[in-house]
């Protein structure tokens, strides 16, 4: 098989062009301005912005920007996998906390 | 001549993914330790926080927020043989990324000038919650920091292939591969901020 069948095989999905990157970067910035905002609401709107618009940003860049939406299942379930790993850890270590 | 090449595209991404997903358990781990550590001493990471510069880490965000969209744009260009534009977008972000670590440097100069560095005579004076707080500050935005340095290094080399065309519009798993390393970093950093330079 050329090297050429096999490489656009593998990239048999459209790509996106310049625009919808960019689209994403503004929405990004955006959120980072209303992180930032939020912060300065007192400690309880602090902390959910944290929890709320930081993962939403790091879903984006993961999504667009690392072309995961682009790929097929087995890379989402790679980093669903992981991510669900690292949030048992943080439960056990909290339930251990509150039990103790 | 027709020769025969074996390439895998889809395996080389999912290797880098494998790869990425190890980065993503190093970090995770330090963030659960620090939010352990932020639920036992609130108030000392609360005052901890308010001793960082917040404009510089947002001014940072915004870097390499911009240096991730570039190379993703260098990505496009290069599907498009646009090679002019593709080094002009890793350029940029090579750029970035050397702005990020000057930054940083300044940063991190400023709190050696007060003499808060790892094992400094001032640190260990202060509350232990203090103490955790500046430990995991250096830890986690230093071993980002090697990250970004890492990340430049495999960019560069990106910059120096797509010039020599050893990336092309046929060939350009590399790139993604490195673009898909400096968006991690970029991740990570997404959460050192409010972790750190917001927790006030």
């Amino acid at each position: 098989m050329s090297e050429h069948v096999e490489a656009s095989a593998d990239h048999s999905v459209e790509h996106p062009g310049y625009g919808t990157y960019i689209k994403i970067w503004v929405i990004l910035v955006v959120l980072t301005g209303c992180l930032v905002g939020v912060s300065h609401l007192g400690q309880t709107a602090a902390v959910w912005g944290l929890l709320t618009l930081t993962p939403l940003k790091a879903g984006l860049v993961f999504y667009y920007f690392m072309h995961l939406k682009y790929e097929g299942p087995l890379f989402k379930v790679v980093v669903l996998v992981t991510l669900g790993t690292l949030l048992i850890f943080f439960a056990l270590l909290f339930s251990d906390i509150a039990f103790r | 001549m027709t020769e025969h090449v074996h390439r895998d595209d889809f395996g080389a991404r999912l290797g880098m993914w494998l790869f990425l997903v190890t980065e993503m358990v190093l970090f995770g781990g330090l963030f659960i330790g620090y939010s352990y550590m932020r639920y036992r001493y609130p108030a000392e990471f609360h005052h901890g926080g308010s001793e960082l510069n917040a404009t510089l880490g947002i001014i940072n965000t915004l870097v390499l927020l911009t240096s991730s969209l570039t190379v993703v744009l260098a990505i496009v260009a290069v599907q498009r043989a646009e090679k002019k534009r593709a080094l002009a977008f890793l350029g940029t972000t090579l750029g970035l990324g050397l702005v990020f670590l000057i930054i940083k440097s300044f940063e991190w100069a400023a709190k050696f000038h007060h003499g808060l560095y790892p094992n400094s005579r001032h640190l260990a004076t202060l509350p232990p919650g203090e103490q955790v707080f500046y430990g995991l500050y250096f830890t986690m935005t230093g071993l980002h920091g090697l990250h970004v340095i890492a990340g430049l290094s495999v960019l560069g080399v990106m910059f120096w292939w797509v010039a020599t065309d050893r990336i092309r519009q046929d060939r350009y798993v590399h790139l993604e591969n490195g673009g898909l390393y400096w968006h991690l970093v970029d991740v990570i950093w997404i959460f050192l901020l409010p972790l750190f330079y917001l927790a006030a």
